[in-house]
């Protein structure tokens, strides 16, 4: 066999979004009858902002291109299957050529997305050739006390953001008594502004899988279910497909592997519910019910699912479990400091230029992920914050950003280390109005059981949404941390128990940007539409008219070749006439 | 737009529905789903019915049907615009895309077009953050958007509707 080039497309649904589809097309259509060429569809690369991306991979060397279109994709076959032209101005990445993300990719540690981005996720035989299934076989060769033992040895915490050991909630599912027990994968990924779990579902979906076999081998469970949002179409499908492929392989279903050990999973689709995603609300829903939360305890792995022993793992989680049976329970925990072991998938995102899916080792300093891995902020601005965590996290300022990246330095600033989310906030980001964002998200999402979640969330968010109108006082701000207090601590769940949290974070970090729109009726960043002021400076104004066309209210009055106005009463500030002004004549003000 | 009384189709594909999931357990929200798949949205009656042959309170299905966002119980339009306003889309601005487009299609959040062409919805997050400020159009991602862009890209469906 000859040399043989392989072309990978990346089809998860940002690359979908990006306009991957007709590149995959066309390199399909090129490829067609070409014996040394194979063409692969991928998930996640992770290089998001690169998006379509297309991979040629030949001799163990990898060529990465971003931005391609089905024009561009016909010159990298030329280049690579003939040799002719060049395309290297639009190499990102590779293995051995000079590329500008190569850096961005050397800092990272690959083991949660060790295939995404290399495996076909429809196909059981590219995950087989990379490897997968091995753990499972190693694994059902051990006693379920020895697997635990090695889980508990590498320090895994759960990946959904609470960081409870992995190995612990397994030791006490396969201790509480009783015959029938369940695996559940939580994937109801509903923080806004996170998208890790969506993007190795679709991306790796066997080793989500393979994790949850070997869970169910250790306690001893015999079913499994998969609460996956519904906003994730494609993740459903390319789960569904795994599953019956390792139903037919024999990893899955009765005698798994000729054993005497039998276990199959199926996917449940949420309905759209934000407090799904936490535990018991979530066991709720899986029951059919309305997704309400109950006390713990008992806790799920004593009572679960339809009352029954049930571990609750999140899908970052499962996928960390084949890689820890293979290379050992030492090697995950080289990396990492401190109680916090392995590495961390980022969804990384908002301000930042270089947004995407990032896999760290945990003790990085935030510092070094945002500007080092993600880039930091456009031209000319400054990096504000950081929000991490969600509507359950909280906003760590500039000063802090050398704060490691491991589950009790973060919680220390206030914020939590969350599922993943990080969201970049710059110089035009409102401190308070991501706080009255948060605030909003949550108020709406509280399932409304406990009073304090229902009814103190409401009053912060009044006080929050006064606030950015210019009509708060300075006692709303003590009357904000009071009720945060009182909503933790009135709260079953941790929806109402972390809800304050974003409030909490920007009054202890940025008190100055809510005084300034209390005091001075004054947004900093210039965002809150009330506080705001559109303005075409008469001297640079040309009278083009191309703002008075744009402007959706008709608010902009002025004749041709003489300098425009802006109605202040009639501006709606939707900001959408500075951008085609061709002599930058408009500018916002707040006073 | 569907709101005629339901054809004898309907209740015969209703039967049918319902005969799937007699005598077993949790199907409150896989019911509906399959409801809702059928006929656009939840029809109350179709929900009473549902509730009777399967010996269930009609009040338990409702309060599932309310309780999550996926469900609806009126009739949507022939697309969806669902409008991400995540935490990545609003510090890009979503915020003004959601006011213009409840401004141009003289909806609130939630609503439905007179003409029955446009349903808009948010929703909390799509998980294309990159691609930040992003609204689905049925099936469709589209990204980066700016208020100018979210208007031009729902012209584009109205005029491929127009035509036919």
């Amino acid at each position: 066999m000859g040399q043989e080039t392989v072309f990978r497309v990346g089809l998860a649904s940002c690359g979908i979004a990006s306009g991957s589809a007709p590149v995959y097309e066309r390199l399909q259509a090129l490829l067609a009858g070409c014996p040394d060429a194979r063409l692969q569809r991928v998930g996640c690369v992770g290089l998001c902002f690169h998006e379509p991306l297309v991979e040629v991979e030949r001799d163990g060397a990898r060529y990465l291109y971003g931005e391609v279109n089905p024009e561009l994709a016909e010159r990298i076959v030329a280049f690579h299957l003939r040799g002719e032209g060049d395309v290297a101005e639009h190499l990102v990445a590779s293995t051995t050529a000079e590329a500008p993300e190569n850096e961005m990719l050397a800092r990272q540690v690959r083991i949660v997305l060790r295939n995404c981005g290399l495996i076909d996720p429809e196909r059981i035989e590219d995950y087989l050739a990379r490897g997968g299934y091995t753990a499972l076989r190693k694994a059902l060769g051990m006693k379920p006390e020895e697997v635990i033992a090695e889980v508990e040895r590498s320090g895994l915490r759960g990946r959904g953001g609470a960081g409870f050991p992995t190995g612990l909630k397994w030791k006490f599912a396969r201790a509480a008594p009783g015959e029938d027990k369940y695996i559940v994968c939580n994937a109801d990924e509903g923080d806004p502004g996170a998208f890790m779990d969506r993007s190795v579902l679709e991306g790796d979906p066997h080793s989500v899988l393979e994790g949850m076999v070997i869970a169910a081998w250790a306690v001893g469970a015999s079913e499994g279910v998969i609460y996956c949002r519904a906003e994730y179409p494609l993740a459903v499908r390319r789960l569904e497909i795994a599953i019956a492929q390792a139903r037919e392989a024999g990893y899955l279903g009765t005698n798994v592997l000729g054993t005497a050990f039998s276990f199959d999973v199926h996917v449940k689709e949420g309905a759209g519910a934000f407090v799904c995603g936490e535990e018991t609300a979530l066991l709720a829903s899986i029951e059919g019910r309305r997704g309400m939360p109950r006390p713990r305890p008992p806790f799920p792995a004593q009572k679960g699912l339809w009352g029954k022993p049930t571990v609750i793992n999140n899908v970052e989680t499962f996928a960390n479990v084949p890689w820890i049976l293979v290379h050992g329970a030492e090697a995950f925990a080289r990396y990492g400091i401190g109680r916090s072991r392995g590495t961390k998938v980022f969804a990384l995102a908002g301000k930042v230029r270089k947004g995407g899916l990032v896999e760290v080792p945990m003790g990085m300093p935030l510092r070094e992920l945002i500007l080092g891995i993600g880039g930091g902020v456009g031209e000319g601005r400054t990096i504000k914050a950081v929000q991490m965590g969600g509507p359950s996290g909280g906003c760590i300022p500039e000063p802090l950003l050398d704060t490691p990246v491991d589950y009790e330095s973060i919680t220390a600033t206030g914020a939590i280390m969350g599922s993943g989310g990080m969201v970049v906030l710059d110089d035009t980001s409102c401190m308070v109005d991501v706080a009255r964002f948060f605030l909003q998200f949550t108020q709406g999402e509280s399932c409304g059981k406990c009073p304090f979640c229902r009814i103190g969330t409401k009053r912060m968010l009044e006080i929050l949404e006064r606030i950015t109108q210019g009509k708060g006082t300075m006692e709303d701000l003590d009357r904000l941390a009071e009720l945060s207090v009182q909503v933790k601590d009135g709260s079953l769940c941790g929806l109402g128990q972390t809800a304050p949290n974003p409030v909490l974070t920007t009054l202890r970090y940025f008190r100055d940007e809510y005084e300034a729109h209390i005091r001075e009726k004054r947004c900093p960043a210039k965002v809150c539409t009330a506080l705001i002021h559109y303005r075409i400076d008469p001297k640079v104004c040309i009278g083009c008219t191309l703002c008075a066309r744009q402007c959706p209210v008709g608010a902009i009055a002025g004749e041709r070749r003489k300098a425009h106005v802006i109605s202040d009463e009639k501006c709606v500030r939707c900001g959408q006439c500075a951008p085609v002004c061709p002599v930058n004549a408009i500018s916002v003000e707040s006073p | 737009m569907r709101t005629a009384p339901p054809t004898a189709e309907d209740r015969t594909a209703l039967a049918a529905l319902i005969a799937k999931y007699r005598g077993k357990r949790g199907v409150a929200i896989p019911l509906l789903a399959d409801l809702q798949r059928r006929f656009g949205y939840l029809p109350p009656w179709a929900v009473e019915e549902a509730a009777r042959e399967l010996d269930l309170p009609a009040a338990e299905l409702f309060g599932v049907a309310t309780f999550y966002s996926m469900f609806r119980l009126k009739p949507l339009g022939k697309h969806v615009i669902r409008l991400c306003r995540g935490t990545a889309c609003h510090v890009q601005g979503s915020l003004r895309i959601a006011e213009e487009l409840q401004r141009r299609l003289s909806v609130a959040e939630g609503d439905t077009t007179e003409d029955g062409l446009f349903t808009l919805q948010f929703v909390a997050c799509l998980g294309c953050c990159s691609l930040a400020p992003v609204m689905m159009v049925g099936e469709d991602v589209h990204g980066r958007l700016s208020p100018a862009k979210a208007v031009e890209v729902l012209e584009g469906y109205r005029a491929r509707a127009g035509k036919g």
